[in-house]
């Protein structure tokens, strides 16, 4: 299976995500820009603003630890090796095995454990609460999460994303109710696991409301570089979990050539729609008030359990 | 009608607002302010200055607002002495004036009333009191320490945040520190006066002609009302009067200030809750107003329009026409939003009974202006007393009980749409006259109050004239001194995050207040 072509893949795969998310990100702005009838910036921004922070010196607090300087790097790891484990482009791939669903969810939680342990280390009242807060939001998000993967696991049989993304792709089209409340659940998941709106905002400038911005607000330069960067292949991780879930067709088999071609173009429409449409939510939904987003988590952590629910009513 | 005040004798002030002066000596300041209070009357600003050079000690003024109109009790105090009675016991806002006298003038409240310092950080010592006459314009000192004795909130699991004055947005400079609960707010103590540079000195340098330009400037969000209660001010002293075509020109001024400023206003609050469609769409149409700000009268924010006499701008029919033309699609556009506004439901649930100052809070804290309009005390000046144009157009108020978030949203948007329909209504009708009538040389002594209604709330200018036409002591009050403590109360038992939200419902100025 490790063969010279699917490690090809996986390495292809790996460098295109880390290449493409800030495009992604970019694309997300250009949207939001849009619906909010502005003029939008370019798309490449991300890459000038990535460019430009690696050029600066970091400044770091006197009373910063090693920790603080680690978890960038840390958190750029968990979120490339996310990256490498998701069937972005192909299934089969090497890294694959490593890691199913649990184990995945597991990544990104060391992340999030390591970012408040980096906002708490400098000791100011601002990285305190952004910490607080995204522990508030990820120990509600995590089961929800779970709940939902657990779903499309039980469909497949297997908690290896390759065999279910095979299974959902490659099986003749059938509909799965269950997997309509999977992905309502997923989509809650997903924006407030990325810190969007309606329970972050990530273009506030106001420190008190901030949860994720709070959290890095002592970061510059290539630190502040590393964790954006991270936080756009987070997102882009994410959506293609979301792709690989509920809308797996067009994906290759790894070593395959010739459906690459087909599975480029397939994800790039995906997550041209994908990007838009998050721009769209993000321009209708105003930011909830806190203390409702553990009600916005619990709803969806309700529905990933419905529709683990419905799969057993209709399979038994 | 003459307001009655026990045992003190009012001399009526010549002015466009009803206002009267009087001497009291130290029983009967505590006595009128008792009365006013008693007769639901407000403070709505006090002041000292140092009247040595003349004999008679130091001076502390209080202007008291009641339903005849303005009265300034003058309480002279005795060379040795530099206390006066305390009024923070019959108006909880005369607290942080009292403060602000102290740091500058170094008169003493006799009473319980909080004696830390306001104004002053480490940029003067204590015991030098910038605005004593014999205190150099160009003096400077080292930076000194800054220590100030926060109230600490005790009990389990209570911590502070302390934020600002430096903040992450491009904002003015104030301190706040949160005493919380987890999230929970159970104490907020603001800390200002970052912004203080000397206004109120810099004035006695000043002709009273230029003293205009720096009162123009004293918060430039509101610089056509603090111009116009300049003007005002002084117009009263000399005693003159300017045409009405002037004074229709400068309530024209004054609403498209108010209309531009709600405009951001609003603009912000959606854009606070995260409803970023709300503020592009809002600060379009600010930006609108500004451009045609500028093209009309050549200044996007109209400062130094508002001239002593009259205005220094004019608007001829085709300039008339395109801002009838323009009020007209801002209260189409207004209405669509104000619709998205009230529908959407995540806003709504933003901001009802968020940051919520109930009727009974205000009235006890004094507030005033669009903050107290929406907490259900109907006030604006532009009604009652109505000063000149106002009386002729007969502005419409705006008012909501609720207190809240959404309460001053809904008063906003009822002002806007007021001021657009006011502003036709002057286009429309503007009488002929004289843009500018001179001003004659004011007698030293000579003593005026302005009083207008800014689109934050009311503001007052009280000037005293002294020799060769130059200003002895000028007093510009900002609505924010009484409003400023509102908003401490207002985010009582709410969260955190929402704070940012509850601070812009008010929208207060920090250099009105700091000066």
């Amino acid at each position: 299976m490790n063969s010279a072509p699917a490690i090809a893949f996986q390495i292809l795969q790996s460098v295109l995500v880390v290449l493409a998310a800030p495009l992604l990100m970019g694309w997300v702005n250009q949207c939001r820009a849009w619906l909010q009838n502005r003029s939008a910036p370019s798309v490449l921004l991300p890459y000038y603003t990535l460019a430009k922070l690696l050029h600066k010196d970091a400044v770091i607090a006197r009373d910063a630890s090693p920790l603080f300087r680690l978890t960038p790097y840390v958190l750029f790891g968990c979120m490339w090796l996310a990256a490498g484990i998701v069937p972005v482009l192909a299934t089969g791939l090497p890294f694959a095995p490593a890691a199913d669903i649990i184990a995945l969810v597991g990544v990104f939680a060391l992340a999030r454990v390591f970012s408040a342990l980096a906002a708490m280390d400098i000791g100011t009242s601002f990285g305190g609460l952004g910490a607080r807060r995204e522990m508030l939001i990820g120990f509600l998000a995590e089961p929800a999460m779970l709940m939902t993967l657990f779903t499309a696991a039980f469909i497949s049989g297997s908690t290896q994303l390759a065999t279910i993304v095979d299974t959902l792709a490659h099986r003749e089209f059938a509909i799965y109710p269950s997997l309509a409340f999977a992905a309502v659940a997923f989509l809650m998941v997903l924006l407030a696991e990325n810190a969007r709106i309606p329970i972050d905002n990530p273009t506030t400038h106001l420190e008190l409301t901030m949860v994720h911005e709070a959290m890095i607000l002592e970061y510059s330069a290539r630190h502040l570089a590393l964790i954006e960067w991270a936080v756009a292949i987070k997102l882009f991780a994410y959506m293609t979990i979301g792709f690989a879930f509920f809308v797996p067709w067009g994906i290759a088999e790894a070593g395959n050539w010739a459906a690459l071609p087909v599975a480029l173009a397939a994800l790039l429409a995906k997550l041209a729609l994908a990007g838009a449409g998050l721009a769209l939510l993000e321009t209708l939904l105003a930011k909830l008030r806190l203390f409702l987003a553990p009600e916005f988590l619990s709803s969806a952590f309700l529905l990933g359990v419905l529709g683990m629910l419905i799969h057993f009513l209709v399979s038994g | 009608m003459t307001p009655v005040l026990p045992a003190i004798q009012l001399l009526p002030l010549a002015g466009a607002v009803p206002a009267w002066r009087a001497e009291v000596d130290a029983p009967r300041w505590r006595a009128g302010c008792e009365a006013a209070a008693g007769a639901g009357g407000r403070l709505a600003a006090l002041w000292a200055s140092d009247e040595r050079d003349r004999g008679q000690g130091f001076c502390v003024r209080a202007l008291l607002v009641l339903y005849e109109g303005l009265v300034c009790l003058e309480l002279h105090l005795a060379d040795a002495t530099q206390t006066y009675p305390d009024l923070s016991d019959l108006f909880a806002c005369a607290t942080r004036m009292q403060r602000a006298a102290h740091d500058l003038v170094g008169v003493i409240p006799q009473g319980n009333s909080d004696r830390r310092k306001w104004l002053r950080h480490g940029a003067w010592p204590e015991g030098v009191f910038p605005l004593h006459r014999d205190f150099a314009l160009a003096s400077s000192f080292a930076p000194g320490d800054d220590h100030y004795p926060f109230v600490r909130v005790e009990g389990e699991g209570v911590h502070e945040i302390p934020v600002g004055p430096v903040h992450a947005g491009t904002i003015e400079p104030g301190h706040f520190r949160f005493s919380i609960v987890g999230e929970k707010v159970l104490r907020l103590e603001e800390r200002l006066g970052y912004k203080h540079k000397g206004i109120e000195k810099r004035f006695e340098s000043m002709t009273l002609e230029d003293g205009a330009r720096l009162a123009g400037r004293v918060s430039g969000d509101s610089t056509v009302a603090y111009a116009w209660a300049y003007a005002m001010a002084l117009e009263g002293m000399a005693g003159v009067r300017p045409s009405a075509r002037a004074l229709h020109l400068r309530a024209l001024l004054l609403e498209r200030e108010r209309v531009a400023n709600h405009l951001g206003d609003l603009g912000y609050l959606g854009n606070d809750c995260a409803l970023t469609f709300g503020f592009t769409q809002f600060w379009r149409m600010k930006e609108d107003v500004l451009r045609s700000n500028a093209r009309a009268f050549g200044h996007r924010y109209l400062m130094d329009r508002v001239v002593p006499g009259g205005v220094a701008c004019d608007v001829d029919s085709a300039s008339a026409q395109a801002m009838i033309a323009e009020a007209l699609r801002l209260k189409d556009e207004l209405r669509t939003l104000r619709s998205i506004y009230y529908n959407h439901a995540g806003l709504q649930d933003r901001c009802i009974t968020t940051g919520r100052l109930l009727p009974l809070t205000a009235a006890r804290l004094g507030i005033v202006g669009l903050a107290a309009r929406a907490s259900g005390h109907a006030i604006d000046a532009r009604v009652h007393p109505g000063f000149a144009p106002y009386d002729e157009l007969q502005p419409r108020i705006a008012s909501h009980r609720n207190g809240d978030v959404a309460a001053r949203i809904v008063v906003r948007f009822e002002e806007a749409f007021e001021s657009l329909r006011l502003q036709r209504l002057i286009l429309e009708h503007l009488p002929q006259g004289a843009l500018r009538t001179p001003v004659g040389e004011a007698a030293e002594g000579a003593f005026g109050i302005g009083w207008i209604e800014g689109w934050r709330g009311e503001v007052l200018v009280a000037l005293e004239a002294g020799r060769g036409g130059r200003v002895r002591r000028c007093h510009p009050h900002d609505p924010s001194w009484q409003n400023w403590p509102a908003l401490e109360h207002a985010v009582i038992g709410n969260i955190v995050p929402d704070f940012p939200l509850i601070n812009k419902s008010f929208n207060l100025s920090y250099a009105g207040a700091d000066l």
